[in-house]
């Protein structure tokens, strides 16, 4: 059987690591250009090596203001991580439990994810400028003259680009937190339950610990695709653009290593984020494992 | 009543007896599909029948907006615009689809069924899914160094002599938009597929193997028939999401190739959003359209 299968394994090992480098090298080449040297360009050869485009980026891009982006993007996205984690984890609690029309509800979500983007994008988009004229007429109408001037608009980047992210990343959220509970055996919970723990203490004591790391691997999901997202926001981000949109903007118009230099940065602090979260994932299982056999 | 559902169902009785009534819990993450997602797709199709002015939105029922899109469609031996652009659209999807759908099965089949170790298994299958965590647009802008005029691809060819001039078609062309999907979203294929071979009760190979089949029999035959949840999964994955794209092709295409999505892009940030409304309806229906024939292609050879 062996003999069998060898040549067939070597065909497919060499087809998997011509796909990583597939993966990869697009990455790394970018990662190394951006040491490029002051006088280097867009493309090999390397004209020396130095920091010089990361100092670059840090004055700004143009008119960019690349360090308020950064800015706005951490925060848009601790705040999706935060919202993602709490809604589908709650979400994920009430489908173990007779949930009318939670087939309706799982519809929806599974929906969201496959709906194409820009759909989404310009839906949330357009729901807030109805609304924004809706306010305004209606502060016209009621001569609330000092607000109707000085109102612009209610989109904005805890708004409507907060809903249109939500759209994206709450369905990854619920269908990780599915996946966990499906694995999950509630006799524990059970057990916490006969014992007379009241429903919150079994949560808090017996089922989170136990849905613990998957529930920091729903917040990665939150925060890495909201860091990067462009395809949802895009229409309804209001006056401030996010990293990414900016990044998308940028491609079009600079013709410096300084752009290779902001992709080695997201990139790095994605890593960061997957990293962390593996690390986390993996020390807590081993943790656990240790308390179980000892 | 309850007393009778709890011993004949003691798994779901403890998660029924925790915590605060279940649609409070699900309500939060309701609501929010509900505001941003059902109430936007009802509002997108009440404007797509709307009028507009150059400053505002006027709320009628008229068709003229589809009527406009498809304003010279009638004519069969000039394409309209619409019709071009979905047809170049539905061309990228087919290709993305079919290219990502043969590595990432392949993908899938090697991790599944030739890595021996979990360990290794849950390690590379982390390497593939790693960079689909990282920013798109990075991937995209990554490519410029390889496929540029006095990029590693030209320069490899000149040097090589199979060229004596830098080749224009490797970046912003339709070639590299392609390559871009590929790169992007080949990842939508392995994870669905991936799970489905996972799936795949092992005894069933060695039956087949038993019975005589060959290794490609046995892929055909056995496995193909078991990953198939995955892959419509994955094949409904990679359809949706390229047949509204507009940041891959604009960024990858230079902004010069045209697409659906970036119709709709375009003529939002123009504010016209009953056109751009009226475009996003009709693109839904297509994407309704070829998910329904995708369910229907499995049903269908279910029965057979």
């Amino acid at each position: 059987m062996r003999e069998n299968r060898s040549f067939g394994f070597y065909a497919l090992a060499s087809f998997f690591a011509l796909f990583l480098l597939f993966l990869y090298g697009p990455t790394i080449t970018i990662f190394v250009l951006s040491f490029q040297g002051p006088e280097g360009g867009l493309t090999f050869p390397m004209r020396g090596a130095s920091l010089h485009w990361f100092q670059k980026l840090m004055e700004g891009i143009g008119v960019v203001d690349i360090g308020s982006a950064f800015v706005r993007s951490l925060k848009l996205g601790l705040v999706v991580t935060g919202l993602t984690v709490a809604l589908s984890v709650s979400a994920a609690l009430a489908f173990r439990k007779a949930l009318r029309g939670g087939n309706v509800l799982f519809y929806v979500v599974v929906a969201s994810l496959i709906m194409p983007s820009i759909i989404v994008s310009l839906g949330v988009g357009l729901s807030f400028r109805l609304l924004d004229t809706a306010l305004k007429t209606l502060f016209a109408a009621i001569g609330w003259d000092s607000m109707s001037e000085s109102f612009n608009t209610t989109m904005g980047l805890y708004t409507s680009a907060l809903g249109a992210q939500l759209t994206w990343t709450l369905p990854f959220g619920l269908l990780v937190m599915f996946a966990v509970f499906n694995r999950f055996n509630s006799a524990y919970e059970e057990a916490a339950l006969d014992l007379g723990a009241t429903p919150w203490q079994s949560f808090r004591h017996v089922v989170f610990p136990l849905i613990a790391p998957s529930v920091v691997g729903v917040g990665m999901f939150g925060f890495t695709l909201s860091w990067d997202e462009i395809a949802r926001s895009s229409q309804a981000i209001g006056d401030l653009n996010t990293l990414p949109l900016e990044l998308q903007g940028l491609t079009t118009t600079v013709t410096t290593p300084v752009i290779y230099a902001l992709g080695t940065l997201t990139t790095v602090i994605s890593f960061i984020v997957v990293g962390v979260t593996i690390g986390v994932m993996a020390l807590s299982r081993r943790r656990a494992r240790g308390k179980s056999t000892t | 009543m309850a007393t009778t559902t709890s011993t004949a169902k003691p798994a779901i009785s403890a998660a029924r007896r925790s915590g605060p009534a279940a649609w409070l819990q699900a309500g939060p993450l309701g609501l929010v599909f509900l505001l941003f997602f059902i109430l936007p797709l009802v509002l997108i199709l009440a404007v797509s029948f709307w009028d507009a002015s150059e400053y505002e939105l006027i709320p009628a029922f008229t068709p003229k907006n589809y009527v406009a899109i498809f304003d010279g469609c009638s004519n069969a031996r000039d394409l309209c615009v619409t019709l071009k652009t979905y047809y170049s659209t539905l061309k990228f999807c087919f290709l993305a689809w079919l290219f990502t759908l043969l590595i990432g099965f392949t993908v899938a089949y090697f991790l599944a069924f030739h890595v021996k170790t979990a360990g290794m298994q849950t390690v590379l299958f982390l390497l593939c899914t790693i960079p689909f965590w990282t920013s798109n647009v990075i991937r995209m802008i990554s490519w410029v160094p390889l496929l540029g005029r006095n990029g590693l691809i030209n320069d490899m060819l000149i040097g090589v002599g199979l060229v004596s001039q830098p080749q224009e078609w490797l970046l912003f062309s339709s070639f590299s938009v392609v390559l871009a999907f590929i790169h992007l979203f080949t990842i939508f294929m392995i994870v669905p597929i991936f799970n489905s071979m996972m799936r795949i009760d092992r005894a069933l190979l060695e039956a087949a193997l038993d019975a005589g089949a060959t290794p490609w029999q046995t892929l055909w035959n056995v496995i193909v028939p078991l990953s198939r949840t995955g892959i419509i999964i994955g094949s409904i994955f990679v359809i949706t999401i390229v047949m509204g794209d507009f940041v891959t092709i604009g960024v990858m295409g230079g902004q010069q190739i045209a697409s659906v999505g970036k119709i709709i892009q375009v003529q939002t940030s123009y504010l016209q959003f009953p056109l751009a409304a009226a475009n996003a309806v009709i693109l839904l229906a297509v994407v309704l359209m070829i998910i329904w024939a995708l369910t229907r292609l499995v049903d269908i050879r279910k029965e057979l």
